[in-house]
């Protein structure tokens, strides 16, 4: 239940720590907010009605991008690599995290943080393959932010070196204009979602880093072109690397554990 | 839909600015190569701004077109959409605008 109005935080049960998303109540008079960033110089111009006009010239996501930086920064000191995998809903992100985990067992502490609209699901499967998870429930918001990211590391506290892996939440188009902070940024797409997808999606494949072609289990099934969906890709993206998985059978993942040693 | 938070930070930063004052217009530069739609975001600015100093306030959208150079035959050209792509047959092209997501200014009192 949210402390300030006490109106539900999302459906309860399930195991594990899970961050509510704090949210703003537009309908307070009284707004709160934090005087953390240097005020910028502010030009104020007298007009003939008697109002002002204010030059701001400012980034509209200052805020976020700050933050991020922040997180990086911190991450960087700590020699942890985050990485923020993102996809549409039902690409194969948790199942890819699990497997990562489970062969990652022994070699290279690995730590999670889930973003969903709802749910511990996503959570506890991540636990049950065992490592250690922060659930962040967006509510109504389709994206993790940098103040998200930030309040889930504190939870999870990953230890140094480690490999933090961030499922943002299923979408293709929000999360790509949100900086966490991450180290790199991964696309996954599943060979049922069609060859075009880099086109009807261009955001998502121009701020990645690379791009993950799951499921080729099926690709005898179904009537996805690799080699085009990887032009199209760099269409937008013309540096953009990519790799082939089934996280299923496990065909193909060592080239994604290559690319993760990459990035240390 | 991120034109809520988008938008949500826009209000926020100018009611921080206008210190009490009304706010009456608002004015952003929001480039044709982003991924926000201005219809979404005059429909979430009076969504966030309502019960604010800036209710009713005027949303001016200034809307850059996208624009590239190519590094292969150093021509300036009109980009409609993110395919990075010259008219040369070059794909080594460089952003020049429309991807701008700024606060202009705001006019109050
Ligand atoms: N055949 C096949 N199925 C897969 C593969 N990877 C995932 N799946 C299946 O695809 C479905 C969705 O997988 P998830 O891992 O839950 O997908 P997700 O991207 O985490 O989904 P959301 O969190 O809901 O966005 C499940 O039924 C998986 O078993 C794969 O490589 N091959
Ligand atoms: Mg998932
Ligand atoms: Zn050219």
């Amino acid at each position: 239940m949210c402390g300030t109005c006490g109106c539900s935080g999302g459906s309860e049960g399930g195991t594990g720590t899970r961050i509510a998303v704090p949210h703003t109540h537009p309908h307070d008079g009284d707004h709160v907010h934090d005087h953390t960033g240097p005020h910028q110089p502010v030009a104020i111009r007298g007009t003939a009605d008697g109002g002002e006009t204010v030059t701001l010239e400012q980034r509209v996501l200052a805020k976020n991008e700050d933050l991020a930086a922040r997180n990086r920064s911190w991450l960087a000191e700590q020699g942890i690599v985050a990485v923020n995998m993102m996809s549409s809903p039902g690409a194969g992100k948790t199942t890819l995290l699990e497997r990562t985990i489970r062969d990652f067992a022994g070699q290279r502490p690995v730590a999670v943080i889930e973003g969903d609209q709802e749910t511990m699901l996503d959570a506890d499967r991540i636990k049950r393959a065992g490592s250690t998870v922060v659930q962040v429930n967006t509510g109504a918001g389709c994206h993790l932010d940098a103040e998200m990211m930030r309040d889930a590391l504190t939870t999870l506290a990953p230890v140094s070196g480690s490999l933090v892996l961030v499922e943002n939440v299923g979408n293709l188009v929000c999360p790509a204009l949100f900086d966490l902070g991450e180290r790199s940024r991964v696309v996954i797409i599943s060979v049922t979602e069609g060859t075009d997808k880099p086109l009807k999606y261009p955001y998502m494949f121009a701020a990645a880093d690379l791009v993950i072609i799951n499921k080729i289990d099926l690709l005898p099934y179904v009537d996805f072109d690799v080699t085009r969906c990887e032009e199209y890709a760099r269409s937008v993206n013309p540096g953009l690397r990519s790799l082939t998985v089934s996280a299923t059978t496990g065909e193909g993942m060592r080239d994604w554990y290559d690319w993760v040693a990459g990035q240390y | 839909m991120h034109e809520l938070s988008i938008t949500q930070s826009i209000v926020d930063a100018v009611c921080e600015r206008a210190a009490g004052r009304p706010v009456r217009t608002v004015s952003v530069r929001v480039g044709m190569l982003t991924a926000v739609v201005p219809d979404s975001m005059r429909f979430c600015f009076d969504l966030t701004t309502a019960g604010t100093v800036a209710e009713g306030a005027a949303l001016e959208i200034e809307q850059p077109p996208g624009t590239a150079r190519c590094r292969a035959c150093s021509k300036d050209f009109t980009l409609a959409d993110l395919v990075l792509l010259c008219p040369c047959g070059s794909a080594d092209v460089e952003i020049t605008s429309g991807q701008e997501l700024q606060i202009i200014s705001m006019r109050v009192g």
